[in-house]
């Protein structure tokens, strides 16, 4: 079986994020593989040894997403490639990602491509269902169990908590939600054995795109960090006292009801 | 010069952070409490490859180097002196001898489980009357026929109650000199007349094991000889000039863990109507723990790296030791004054790193001893 992951590299948000000037610094911030991500690796993994073939971690990004990449490999991945366009693009979008991954699947036979149900950055959660589109295969997002038999795929969809079953075929795009695997650490073995497993780099040239082809659809305004938190308000007064200032507080000034 | 770690160090350093804090960092308070040696944190550590990163795939380790173990202590002394400890000794004293010196058989037979983690080593060699004075040794060996009839004590020996092998020191012989000549001698744990007991109550450390060994005319066969025979003593110096960068990587654990705690805690805590690390006493404190935990991490790091080219390493090992470790001292001596009445409680865990601490001042080697090896490679 032909499998493939989708991979973001995304900011560490356990560690501090500094914004300025409607960026984030870069300096000084932890990058780390997507958290939903690497559902997907450990997926691929679990399927690859289950029914034989091959994972190939895909990723749209810049030299440093080599490491992430190399992460993915150390568990377990096959084969790994970058798609960098740090020198061909100023900015992108799921447009832009969607499109590249398009071309670069174009001569590929994919059975199975997975992806992380949204990136922990920007969780716009559209890459894959757009590449799916424009692959014409089926996909099921937010997935949170994965059996596979033949080309028939029963699927255990998270909605909203409750669980959906969807029964699909392969080829198929699926998007991996918390609770479908327990992702493995890298082992020590398996880091240096990733060293000597294959690493493609492309740029968008190779993947015969211009800069044109996947300009960006939407325009970042502004990126800023939420309010800090305020220090708690206790009311005083005995209980209808409270309830009236309570309710009077959340009609006027936080004007919510 | 590259002060860079590789990508592989970079990665395997994550790695053991985050295994760290997801699987050992909330069980350390009760492994102190409890005096308990975590089995079952060492299986996940034999998984993940981590007991036999500087020892090759062919015997069953991960083919790192050693700056990647001495990462690997450090990120694991970060949460938990007491295992990190005993994954130091199992890996620094409990396989390495075998790796160093071993002939291609005992490799097969004694590294491959300890390097796959599917046993635990030993590395017997102090005894009651012979600490620093290693050339005190009173255990014997005799050779009988094809046989070492084995007789003497051992005592605060790490690991050797959860060892399958244990590598005893003992006299076998006189050099012409009229000195005794000390050989290494590979001794399976369940072998007869071997008692191996732990009843220490020990200040710091309390979940790595620290055992008693008793050898009563134990009887191993003559191939389990470690080494040559003639040079017992020196091939130990050298296994404790490695075990010295493990040890003092663990002390840089142990200091940056310090760091950290009194960091967080300054800032958040609050008297006068500020945060206590706006004060410059404070302050002060803060800057020269972070400072010194820098400088034991460059030395760490470069005593490793020298044992990585083989280019001689004793001296740096001796300073790494020497300093780390009474780096982690001053720092987690300073993290319980940053918090005050709240550091002289376990909840708040520096005053752990306090007493875990003091051991790496004692242990492999004393600071004394680290003076006067360092001294020695001075000429003196």
């Amino acid at each position: 079986m032909n499998i493939y992951v989708l991979l973001k590299k995304t900011f560490d948000t356990e560690e501090k994020i500094n914004v300025s000037n409607g960026e984030i610094e870069d300096d000084g911030a932890e990058f780390i593989i997507n958290p939903y991500d690497e559902y997907a690796v450990e997926e691929a993994i679990n399927q690859r040894d289950a029914h034989g073939g091959e994972v190939t971690v895909v990723t749209v990004g810049d030299e440093d997403s080599e490491k992430q990449l190399r992460t993915a490999l150390a568990m377990g991945a096959d084969k790994a490639v970058l798609i960098n366009t740090e020198d061909d693009l100023e900015e992108g979008d799921a447009f832009t990602t969607a499109k590249i991954l398009e071309a670069y699947f174009e001569d590929k036979e994919a059975d199975l491509i997975l992806g992380g149900n949204v990136a922990i950055d920007e969780a716009s959660g559209q890459v894959g269902p757009r590449l799916a589109e424009y692959l014409g295969i089926p996909y099921v997002t937010t997935i949170t169990d994965l059996k596979i038999e033949g080309e028939n795929v029963t699927i255990e969809k998270d909605v909203e908590g409750d669980v959906e079953i969807v029964e699909t075929s392969l080829p198929l795009l699926v998007t991996c939600q918390q609770g479908l695997n327990e992702p493995r650490y890298p082992s020590l073995p398996g880091i240096m054995k990733a060293k000597k497993k294959p690493l493609e780099e492309l740029e968008i040239d190779d993947l015969d795109l211009d800069e044109d082809d996947v300009a960006a659809k939407t325009k970042t305004i502004d990126i800023f960090l939420p309010p800090e938190k305020e220090a708690g308000r206790v009311l005083e007064g005995d209980a209808s006292e409270q309830v009236q200032e309570l309710v009077s507080i959340l009609k006027n000034d936080e004007k919510v009801l | 010069m590259n002060f860079e770690l590789t990508k592989e160090q970079r990665m395997i350093k994550k790695m053991v952070r985050d295994f760290a804090e997801d699987s050992i960092r909330p069980k350390a308070i009760q492994i102190d409490k409890e005096a308990r040696f975590p089995v079952e944190i060492f299986e996940q550590m034999a998984e993940l490859g981590l007991m036999g990163i500087p020892f090759p795939e062919e015997y069953g380790g991960s083919d790192g180097d050693t700056l990647s173990y001495a990462l690997a202590v450090e990120e694991i002394g970060r949460v938990c002196g007491s295992t990190g400890l005993s994954y130091a000794a199992a890996v620094s004293l409990g396989a390495s001898p075998i790796y160093y010196f071993g002939t291609e058989e005992q490799k097969q037979k004694y590294l491959t489980p300890l390097a796959n983690g599917k046993a635990l080593g030993s590395f017997g060699l102090t005894e009651p009357n012979a600490g620093s004075d290693a050339g005190g040794t009173k255990t014997t060996a005799v050779e009988d026929g094809a046989d070492y009839i084995i007789n003497g004590e051992k005592c605060f020996i790490t690991n050797a109650s959860f060892a399958e092998t244990i590598i005893v020191t003992a006299v076998t012989g006189k050099q012409s000199n009229g000195k005794n000549i000390i050989s290494a001698i590979i001794v399976p744990a369940d072998s007869e007349g071997l008692t191996i007991t732990s009843n220490y109550d020990k200040m710091g450390v309390r979940g790595s094991d620290t055992a008693e060994i008793i050898l009563d005319n134990v009887r191993v066969p003559k191939e389990n000889l470690l080494g040559d025979p003639e040079k017992g003593f020196k091939q130990f110096l050298y296994t404790l000039d490695g075990g010295r960068i493990s040890i003092a990587a663990l002390g840089l654990g142990i200091a940056q863990a310090s760091l950290e705690k009194a960091l967080d805690y300054a800032k958040e805590r609050k008297q006068f109507g500020k945060s206590i690390s706006s004060f410059q006493a404070v302050q002060f404190k803060l800057a020269d723990m972070s400072m010194e935990v820098e400088l034991a991490r460059n030395m760490v790091h470069k005593a490793a790296w020298l044992k990585d080219q083989d280019k001689p390493f004793s001296k740096e090992a001796a300073y790494a030791k020497l300093y780390a470790t009474e780096t982690a001292f001053r720092a987690a001596n300073q993290a319980i004054q940053i918090h005050g009445g709240y550091g002289y409680m376990r909840e708040y865990e520096v005053e752990r790193y306090l007493r875990d601490a003091k051991l790496l001042e004692i242990g492999e080697g004393t600071s004394e001893i680290q003076r006067l090896v360092i001294a020695r490679q001075l000429g003196c």
